[in-house]
Order: C-alpha cells, then structure tokens, then sequence
C-alpha cells in the first residue's frame, strides 16, 4: 500500500495529468528530436537510400538485360527454324529434281531399249516370215510333185498307155491353181 | 477482495508511461540532458541503420531477407512520393523517407513493453509537423513565388464565393499542421493509454483478469496495425502538402 500511494505521489507531483503538456520537457525533446532527424536524414541520405537506389537499379538492370538476351535468342531460333524450313524445302525440291531427271532418263533408255527390240522383232518377223513362205513354197511345189505322181499313177492306172507326162502336169498345176 | 478494488484506482496510472526522466540520476531536465527520449531515438536511429545500412550491405541483386524489408521500405515510400507528387517531389523523397522510418520505427519501439514512445508526445510531433508545414511554405512561395497564394484563390468557383472560400482555405492551411501532429500523437498515445488501463484492471481483477488480458491482446493487435497505419497516414500527407506546393493550382 505504501509502495502505491508513493506511486501516485510521484505521478501527482511529476507529471499533473498528461506528461505531453508539461511544458518543461518540451526543450529536452525538440532538442534530441532534432539532433536524431539530422542524424537519422544523413545516414539514410548518405548511405543507405543510394545504396539500395542501386541495387534496385542493378536488379531493374539485370533483369532488363535477360529479357533482351531472352528477346535475341527467340529471335535466333525463329531463323534458325526458318533456315531448317528452307533447307527442307530445298530439299525436297532438288529430291524432285533428281527424281523426275532419273525418271526422264529411265524413260529415254526404255524408249530406246522398246525401239531396238521393236525393230529386232521386225526383223525376226520379217525372216520367220520368209522362212515361212519357203516352206510353204517348196512345201506347194512338193504337193504337185506328189499330186503329179499321184495322177499320173491314177491314169496309168485308169487308163494305161494314154496321157502322157506333159499333159498330166498342165491338168494337175490348172486344177491346183482353180 | 474489497481492498483490492479499492486500490484499483490508484495502481492505474496510464499516463505514467509518458513521463520523461532522465536517464543518469535524478533532477531538473534541461534541454540537453540525456532522458528516455534520448534512449528511445536512438534505438529507433540504430535499428533503422541496422536495417537500412547493415541490412543492405549484401548489395545482393537476390536480396536477403533485411535488404528485402529495406528495398520494400524504400519502393513503397518512392511509389508513395512519386504517385502523389510526382517527378519534382522525388528531390525531396529522402526527407520523407527520414520521416517515415523515424515515424514507423519509434511507434513499433513503442509497441515494446516497458519501452517509451517517443512519438506519443505532442512535443515530438508537432516539430515533424511543423517542420512538414514551415518547409512545404517556404518551398511553394520559392518555387512559385505570389502563385503558390492561388492555392487560397480557387479559380474555379463562382467569383462571389471564391473570398468566402479563401478564408475557409486559409484556415484549413493554417490547421494542416496541428491536425498533423495531433493525429499522429493521439493516436499512439490513446492507444498504449488503454492497454495501460487494462493492464490495471488485471492486476486487481484476480482470476477475472483473463477478461482485460483478452482486450489486452487484442488492443494490441489493433496497435500495430495503427503504428503502421499513423506512419503512412503521416507520409502520405506530407506528400500531400508538398504536392500543394509543387503545384498550387487548383
């Protein structure tokens, strides 16, 4: 009880009501107040607001300069894509190129090889066919021959002595012929 | 039990915690003995170096986690500036920087249990103010001369009203300043006055005071975000007036 009482007496006499009017204070605190903004202002001024004001550009750097780089190297793969797509296409097209060319000289040597066998085969057709009128000439000539024989033995046969060869032969080519 | 209440009234002294003494013995303060206020300051002037200057020494362009709360510090009262005064105000950003550290660091010291609040004194804030208002003056009269008075003069109401209207301006320019520390000290000093009082309520409430520990908490809680809330509320007019100055025209 002693001890609160002598609280309350020191609150009374000290400080009467707030401590923020007793005017007699008010020196000590502008005073230190100043003291510690003036102090406070060059530290920060002098030291910490440039040092933070770089580092924040440095940072706004850096990041500016990895968009850009970023920024190049998207470029760079769009050519490079672009020169792949072109390549390709080049490509392709001298693909075609040399196809179509291996297909005209295909076609040439077929075309020739097709007129050398062509005309090979003509000229087989051409002796089969002379072999073939040789047998069936001396194949026509033997048929008289034998006809000549057979009508000479017929009218030898038939009638002996009359008729001669001669005769024989004419009758025989007339009736072939008709 | 009844005795308890009965010293109730006198265990609770919620201004006691505002009183300035001196921090060597005991007597008459003069203005340049070292007292609480000048304790208080200083910490809140090593702790903003701390911070501001040791905490930044990395010069990381990944920051830590102080050079973080500095750069933070620094965009947000930069922004601040910027968005409200525009590119001439920022000349004038590490002053307002000064006075938001001081502002914000003195009212978390405050927050402190057992600390002194230096910003809970009219004294202290009315020399920010006045300092605000002087300096915002004689910079609008500096930089544009007999214009920086069409800031009482508002041109674009009917010309009858505009003398009723330059006084009402004139008044509210000369009640900027007060307004200013007032606010600021009133706040902060209502605020610690209430937990005080609840505190005293604890002490004599026995196993009820679980009830004021409670408000006790949540004060609290709400003394933190007006510590922070005071010390924007005093930048952000300070860019305000300073805007004024910049830019008289209405």
């Amino acid at each position: 009880m002693a001890e609160t009482t002598h609280g309350a007496d020191h609150a009374v006499e000290s400080a009467p009501g707030m401590p923020q009017l007793d005017f007699s204070t008010f020196p000590n605190q502008i005073f230190w107040l100043l003291v510690t903004l003036v102090v406070l202002y060059f530290i920060l001024n002098r030291i910490a607001l440039p040092r933070i004001a770089s580092v924040l550009a440095d940072r706004q750097g850096a990041i500016q300069r990895d968009l850009d780089s970023a920024e190049q190297m998207k470029r760079q793969a769009l050519e490079a894509e672009e020169a792949y797509n072109k390549a390709l296409a080049d490509a392709r097209a001298q693909a075609q190129d040399i196809v179509g060319e291996a297909k005209a000289d295909i076609q040439k040597d077929l075309d020739k090889a097709i007129l050398k066998a062509d005309a090979e085969i003509a000229a087989k057709a051409a002796e089969s066919e002379k072999a073939i009128k040789e047998i069936r000439d001396s194949s026509a000539k033997s048929i008289q021959e034998v006809a000549n024989a057979a009508a000479a033995d017929i009218v030898k046969a038939m009638m002996p002595g009359s008729g001669d060869a001669k005769t024989i032969k004419a009758a025989v080519a007339a009736r072939l012929k008709g | 039990m009844a005795e308890a209440e009965s010293s109730t009234g006198f265990n609770i002294h919620p201004m006691d915690q505002f009183q300035i003494k001196p921090l060597f013995g005991a007597g008459e303060i003069h203005w340049y003995t070292p007292t609480n206020v000048t304790l208080w300051m200083l910490i809140a002037v090593v702790v903003a170096t701390v911070l501001l200057v040791i905490g930044t020494r990395g010069r990381a362009v990944i920051p830590s986690r102080s050079q973080s709360v500095a750069e933070m510090m620094y965009g947000f009262v930069y922004k601040m500036v910027e968005d409200v005064t525009g590119k001439e105000g920022l000349k004038y950003f590490p002053y307002i920087f000064t006075l938001f550290i001081f502002i914000l660091l003195a009212n978390f010291l405050g927050l402190i249990p057992g600390s002194f609040t230096t910003t809970s004194h009219i004294a202290v804030t009315a020399v920010l103010a006045m300092g605000v208002f002087l300096g915002v003056t004689i910079l609008g009269f500096v930089k544009n001369g007999t214009k920086f008075l069409g800031l009482f003069w508002v041109s674009s109401a009917p010309l009858a009203l505009r003398p009723i209207l330059a006084v009402i301006e004139l008044i509210s320019y000369f009640v900027r300043p007060v307004s200013h520390s007032i606010r600021l000290a009133g706040n902060v000093m209502a605020g610690h006055a209430v937990i005080k009082v609840f505190a005293g309520f604890a002490g004599a409430l026995g196993v009820f005071s679980i009830f004021p520990i409670i408000s006790i908490t949540a004060v609290y809680g709400l003394e933190v975000l007006v510590a922070a809330i005071q010390a924007y509320v005093f930048t952000i007019l300070t860019c305000v007036y300073l805007n004024d100055a910049l830019h008289p025209s209405h």
